[in-house]
């Protein structure tokens, strides 16, 4: 449905999309994850034909943007940052005007304003002025504006940036929603967001594509080695560290054991493994087959967050606020 | 065609929507009403001075107050064009709606040709408050018709190529204080540039004079249409929209 290849965008002094190439199936949810200033608005722009690539090209619903750009308008519906609200106009009248620029015309215009109040759940504030609105409701008009014209691809750019964590959580479900009809290319830069509403997702990080994945692999991907959590607490009593220590590292394919902390009667251990070696198993029989009581045993998965540290470096740690934003999430 | 509708009338709506439309026809209304009274006065009083002092002076209504209301109402025309077109372009860039019209399947003239003629729409509708004060002329007495008619033709060509400057400095910035003050600038060194024509002779000062505005309403305002003037306004025009269309396309380069 999308493929861009090398597309590229320089400034003046700086370079701000460098030739990312990437590939978007039909009634895929996409999310494009980055810090702050990664280029992601930039290449959405480029998609949408408001920006003209300084090198590359790509094609969206099979037409290129720098041969046919007034076909490729027709196809997509695009949710800037801010929604590109007329404040002073009705949400009906507004929807209407959008409708209108978008090619529909009579009984299909009216009947498509309908259908999008009513799925944006806009429906209410019909007859509102766009000014008064809430952020909340302001984003579902500006998202109600993007698929009037029921494009084949969506484009939006922070859909949920600036909502409260309930409006957040329905822009969410709507965007799910859209899935089945639209292909879709959200850009995000909270992590969460990602792993609830994106199959795919194409990390970027100073202009360039680290990494393209589904969001599972990506998970797993990261996770060289199975790690994993396990809590032991003596039958009678006190239990030493180091003894538990040291039977855990004799069990094979175990490449690393550590000793993290002990609660009042139990301890806990950080077991590694080595690559593709399976040691749940065997560590539970071994523990278990020394007397002592398994109280707990789990897979340390390696949080998207961290993946996303891994990829973009030390970038976000400049923006803490989004990497609290995106742990608790993500608990 | 049915796109730049679209955008006209949505343009068109927004004047009347906010207090802007009103505002201009009002301050239109009242300037121009007391330019009118001023000056049906002056002539009043001059025919009681002659019937006076019982001589013979030339009276007539179209050459002594339509004529001269005419290129007044130019004038005016030429501080209230600014206020008109300043939103045009830069509230869309600042707000970012303007990135609605540019991902749309709607080519970049027809934005810029619906806007333009909204804003001409605009100032049509403004000078229809005016034609109020002439109809009470022909109420009292009997001016021609034809001067008349042609003067407003020449007022709205002449602002049509103003309006066309306005859309074009509107859409160089998001700030309309800038887009307004721009375009008053221009308009008022387009209307002064004629009077260095005055006391020099040399090509410059005829060049200076022929691409000021105020002449090529000299004839319109007598009821005459001129091919040099009608071509100097449409030229205007065509630059004004030309340029504005170059400004959007640098968008694409720059934002």
């Amino acid at each position: 449905m999308i493929t861009v290849k090398g597309l590229t965008k320089r400034y003046a002094h700086n370079t701000a999309v460098d030739h990312i190439s990437f590939e978007v199936q039909q009634g895929q949810i996409v999310g494009f994850l980055g810090p702050n200033g990664a280029g992601k608005t930039t290449t959405m722009r480029m998609l949408t034909c408001f920006l003209t690539p300084s090198g590359g090209t790509a094609t969206v619903a099979g037409f290129d943007i720098l041969e046919q750009p007034h076909e490729v308008k027709k196809h997509i519906g695009y949710l800037p940052e801010l929604p590109p609200v007329y404040p002073e106009m009705r949400t009906g009248e507004y929807l209407s005007f959008v409708g209108q620029l978008k090619g529909l015309t009579g009984s299909q215009l009216r009947s498509r304003v309908d259908y999008v109040c009513e799925r944006c759940s806009v429906a209410d504030v019909r007859n509102k002025l766009i000014g008064k609105l809430s952020k909340g409701y302001r984003q579902r008009v500006g998202l109600a504006q993007a698929i009037i014209h029921n494009p084949d691809v969506l484009i939006l750019d922070e859909p949920t940036a600036g909502l409260d964590p309930k409006q957040i959580n329905e822009t969410r479900d709507l965007i799910k929603s859209l899935a089945g009809d639209h292909t879709i290319i959200l850009s995000t830069h909270i992590l969460p967001e990602v792993s609830q509403t994106c199959e795919q997702v194409i990390i970027i990080n100073k202009g360039k594509v680290v990494a393209t994945d589904s969001v599972s692999n990506l998970q797993n991907r990261a996770r060289s080695g199975e790690s994993v959590l396990v809590e032991v607490a003596g039958r009678n009593g006190s239990l030493d560290p180091a003894t538990v220590q040291r039977r855990l590292e004799q069990v094979s394919g175990v490449s690393r054991v550590v000793y993290k902390a002990d609660g009042q009667k139990h301890l806990v251990f950080e077991v590694e493994s080595a690559k593709d070696r399976t040691i749940r198993g065997d560590v539970a029989r071994a523990i278990v087959e020394s007397g002592w009581d398994l109280n707990e045993l789990r897979t340390a998965a390696m949080s998207l967050e961290e993946i996303f540290l891994q990829l973009t470096g030390s970038e976000i740690s400049a923006e803490p606020e989004t990497v609290v934003a995106a742990a608790g999430g993500q608990s | 065609m049915r796109n730049i509708w679209i955008i006209c009338r949505k343009e068109l709506r927004s004047y009347f929507v906010s207090p802007v439309g009103y505002f201009l026809l009002v301050m239109l209304a009242v300037i121009f009403g007391f330019f009118f009274w001023n000056a049906l006065g002056y002539f009043v009083n001059m025919g009681m001075e002659a019937q006076m002092s019982g001589e013979e002076i030339p009276m007539n209504l179209t050459e002594q107050v339509v004529r001269p209301l005419l290129s007044n109402l130019n004038v005016i025309g030429l501080f209230l064009i600014p206020m008109i077109t300043m939103r045009l372009f830069a509230e869309e860039k600042r707000s970012g709606t303007i990135e609605l019209l540019a991902t749309s399947p709607i080519r970049d003239y027809e934005i810029i040709v619906g806007k333009w003629l909204a804003a001409v729409l605009m100032y049509a509708i403004m000078l229809l408050s005016t034609v109020f004060d002439f109809l009470y002329l022909f109420k009292y007495g009997n001016p021609d018709l034809k001067p008349l008619i042609i003067g407003y033709l020449g007022l709205l060509l002449q602002a049509g190529g103003l309006l066309a400057i306005g859309t074009f400095i509107s859409s160089l910035t998001k700030n309309q204080i800038i887009a307004g003050a721009g375009t008053f600038g221009i308009c008022l060194l387009l209307w002064v540039l004629g009077w260095v024509g005055q006391y020099e002779t040399a090509t410059w000062a005829q060049v200076l004079t022929y691409m000021s505005v105020i002449t090529h309403f000299e004839s319109f305002a007598k009821g005459v249409i001129d091919s040099k003037d009608v071509i100097f306004d449409a030229s205007v025009i065509f630059l004004g929209l030309f340029f504005t269309g170059r400004s959007m396309e640098s968008l694409r380069w720059r934002s």
